[in-house]
């Protein structure tokens, strides 16, 4: 599998180099509307078409990818760090502790999040930018994501918790933080990068469907989920298949993702 | 072979005419949503007022083609007393469904069960001009006056909603006098509605109508499969389309595509006016200011978002009426041309200066503001990114927000939290009256600046005149008169800053006979009584 490995670096490199030169590579402004030329088929100035209101696709895929590649794993970062935390703790120190953060987690878990971000949202000034608003979108999500991936982390501290090697460390002398950071943490890296690796494609489609509802990233700035969100009406997109594009594209990122980290490098 | 092509010719002739029409089969279509009601009286959604207009029988119809009134159930009327009362001459002989007989007494009836304040009829809310009772006269001779308290402007083309009901029947609203009965309803699956056999009306060659058996409404929320039915001839038409859907059925069978030009409906954006709105006082100069909402307007390129947004299936709109209202279009008006050249000299009268391609106002402030619209809907959407990109040639920056419906709702109508705001307006009536609560400027639906005590502005005050004017007398010349007035206040000022006029879209399957989808509700089905099915058709369903 070396070969998929080097081909997925060279696939994720490349996806990511093309990002940065966007403003080189990109034909057009992704906002700006070519309005003779709506929903035109690719050709050689426009790539990939242009979109309902005539913005170059291809100028937009590179941008969307560039803000979805960037803010999607910084969420999924900050909601497996928080969950890291709460969960790791709470299954590491255990007992009534353990029980309260898990209520308190449950609780969580319960809430009608998709309410909580819609008043959140209705509550937030209505002057600000598109960039400022997706990364309003990507914090929220970042930090209402945690509590799913909280209860496996802090199941998963609780066995090791009890196993041989934390035994034999508290006999050494190991206790309280250091017992924590230094045993118990990089033995939960395997099921944090899981739940990475889970909540970066997870975040991405949540944009999207969050843009339905209005608290997306603003136009004209485009996201891989407003990219997405054209794929609506399926059969619009029977006659445009390379509307397809951006959807491939998430496929390919995140199996390549996936295709980076070795077997041996997510069982530590 | 004369005798033959004399045959034939007269075929043809009978057969334009609907006299050959092909009797029995059913017709299949969809509603979006399952009926509230079947109370003809409290209709307010769209399925229930489709079911109404299929089953109810009304004393008078407005001609959907010709938007004249006709007469139905009642052969003729006469307004008197200043528009205070209606005296209807009925039909005799008729029955409803069940076989009950029609008479003055279930007019009576029904103008009492309508007016109830315990029913809370929206039909009935038409008729409320002020206080004090409704009073009903059976008369000698098939004949009913009613004397309604205070005079209401169009009083007789309000009866075109007020379906009739029987006094006398045990099955209550379910008897009923228009082309079809319900005759099974499952919830939230279908309803068939029944040929009515006891139904008045006859065609030309002495037939009785309708000539369709039965009506199938299946309820069908998604539009993908309501099309994909359409495509394989499992429903017979849809009443109302989306451009891009509409284009799809272009694309498959150009036949069964109906365009009937500009509907009713309007897309317009409006500057919140609120005094006490929390805004700062820079930003509700400019949105009081007419040269600024007008220099807006002229930057809009309201030909782009026909042409782009709705596929060339709108057109730009002039003011608060339609083209498509026959009598109370202006036709003086014309909609704002695209000049961003001279909305910029508008803007310099004001003390706004283009620096940098940054508007700024007299105080040096960047013209920045956001326009709030209603989340999920992608034409309005649509619309708001070209107007960013528009309003962006002159040097303003707009953010453009979308809302779930209640957070807007609760902004444009309590918070007054937002500086410009998006949406669109159904309108189903032609006469100005039913846009008394859009244009008094003590109204709720006053959006720019609702519920004032006194008009802010003299043009306001001049509009509540005009439109208090305009409901007081009987006179349609005076009234159109009036209303035109408004209009070119309207035009001027620019309180609403008009968009575009949807066009009013349908498909209807070649199988269907005599179908002339007009921009008026219900576009397909408004002469369901005069609707065939081909003979192929009609023998397999």
């Amino acid at each position: 599998m070396k070969w998929a490995r080097a081909a997925a670096i060279v696939f994720l490199l490349a996806v990511s180099a093309m990002c940065l030169l966007a403003n080189v590579i990109a034909p057009a402004s992704y906002a700006h509307q070519f309005r003779d030329d709506p929903n035109a088929s690719p050709s050689r100035q426009h790539l990939l078409g242009t979109d309902d209101l005539g913005r170059d696709r291809f100028a937009r895929l590179l941008y969307g990818t560039r803000v979805s590649l960037l803010l999607a794993p910084a969420a999924a970062l900050l909601t497996s760090l928080l969950a890291a935390f709460i969960g790791g703790t709470a299954g590491f120190v255990g007992g009534w502790v353990e029980r309260c953060v898990m209520a308190g987690t449950d609780l969580f878990l319960s809430l009608p999040w998709l309410f909580l971000l819609i008043t959140v949202r209705a509550l937030l000034p209505l002057n600000v930018s598109p960039m400022v608003s997706v990364l309003i979108t990507f914090a929220m999500l970042g930090c209402l994501g945690w509590a799913g991936a909280a209860r496996i982390i802090c199941a998963d501290a609780r066995a090791l918790a009890q196993s041989d090697f934390i035994l034999r460390a508290r006999a050494s002398g190991s206790d309280g933080f250091r017992l924590l950071w230094r045993h118990l943490m990089p033995n939960l890296k395997p099921v944090l990068y899981a739940q990475f690796w889970i909540s970066v494609p997870v975040f991405i489609l949540t944009e999207a469907n969050l843009g339905i509802l209005g608290l997306g990233v603003a136009e004209p700035l485009p996201s891989w989920g407003s990219l997405l969100r054209e794929l609506e009406s399926f059969s619009t997109t029977s006659a445009q298949v390379w509307q397809l594009v951006p959807l491939i594209l998430f496929i390919f990122v995140v199996s390549s993702f996936h295709l980076v980290l070795t077997k041996e490098e997510l069982q530590v | 072979m004369k005798k033959f092509l004399a045959f034939s010719i007269l075929s043809i002739a009978l057969g334009s005419n609907g006299l050959l029409a092909q009797t029995g089969g059913e017709l299949h279509f969809c509603l979006r949503s399952e009926p509230k009601t079947l109370n003809p009286l409290l209709a307010a959604d769209d399925a229930s007022e489709t079911v109404r207009y299929l089953t109810g029988g009304v004393l008078m119809r407005v001609n959907r083609l010709t938007q004249d009134l006709e007469p139905e159930l009642a052969t003729s009327w006469k307004v008197t007393n200043g528009g205070k009362t209606i005296t209807f001459q009925l039909r005799d002989g008729l029955r409803f469904s069940d076989g009950t007989p029609f008479s003055a007494d279930d007019v009576a009836y029904t103008m009492q069960q309508l007016m109830d304040p315990a029913l809370h009829s929206p039909t009935g809310d038409a008729f409320r001009s002020s206080d004090g009772k409704v009073e009903t006269q059976v008369l000698p001779k098939d004949r009913i006056r009613i004397t309604f308290p205070a005079p209401i402007a169009g009083l007789d083309r309000l009866f075109d909603q007020v379906a009739i009901m029987s006094a006398k029947s045990p099955q209550k609203e379910m008897a009923v006098l228009g082309p079809y009965y319900v005759g099974e309803n499952k919830a939230g699956s279908y309803l068939i509605l029944k040929r009515n056999p006891n139904y008045w009306e006859k065609d030309p060659a002495g037939r009785p109508l309708p000539y369709i058996e039965s009506v199938r409404l299946d309820i069908q929320q998604n539009r993908d499969i309501e099309m994909l039915r359409l495509t394989r001839g499992e429903i017979h038409f849809i009443n109302s389309l989306d451009a891009e859907y509409f284009d799809k059925v272009v694309a498959q069978d150009p036949s069964m595509a109906h365009d009937a030009g500009a509907s009713l409906d309007s897309e317009e954006m409006w500057f919140n006016q609120v005094a006490s709105a929390p805004l700062p006082s820079y930003k509700k100069a400019w949105f009081t200011s007419t040269n600024f909402r007008r220099a807006i307007s002229k930057s809009i390129n309201r030909e782009d978002i026909a042409r782009i947004v709705f596929r060339g299936h709108a057109r730009p709109a002039v003011g608060p009426v339609s083209p498509a209202n026959k009598f109370w279009f202006n036709a003086k008006l014309q909609a704002h041309r695209f000049d961003q050249k001279s909305a910029l000299q508008m803007l310099a009268q004001d003390g706004f200066r283009l620096q940098d391609n940054v508007l700024r106002d007299h105080d040096g402030h960047a013209v920045e503001f956001s326009v709030i619209t209603n989340s999920g809907n992608k034409y309005r959407e649509r619309m708001a990114t070209m107007i960013q990109q528009d309003l962006s040639g002159i040097g303003i920056k707009l953010n453009v927000v979308t809302l779930d419906f209640p957070s807007l709702i609760e902004r444009i109508t309590q918070t007054f939290d937002y500086e410009a705001c998006l949406l669109g307006l159904v309108n189903d009536e032609l006469d100005p009256n039913a846009q008394m609560t859009v244009w008094l400027s003590s109204a709720d639906s006053h959006q720019w600046n609702p519920s004032q005590k006194t008009p802010a502005t003299t043009w306001e005050a001049e509009i509540d005149k005009l439109m208090r004017a305009q409901a007081s007398t009987l006179d349609p010349k005076k009234r159109k008169e009036d209303f035109d007035k408004v209009q070119e206040i309207a035009w001027q000022q620019e309180p609403f800053i008009y968009l575009v006029n949807k066009n009013a879209l349908s498909a209807v399957s070649p199988a269907v006979h005599n179908a002339h989808p007009v921009v008026l509700r219900p576009q397909v089905y408004w002469n369901i009584d005069q609707l065939s099915l081909t003979s192929e058709v009609a023998r397999n369903r």
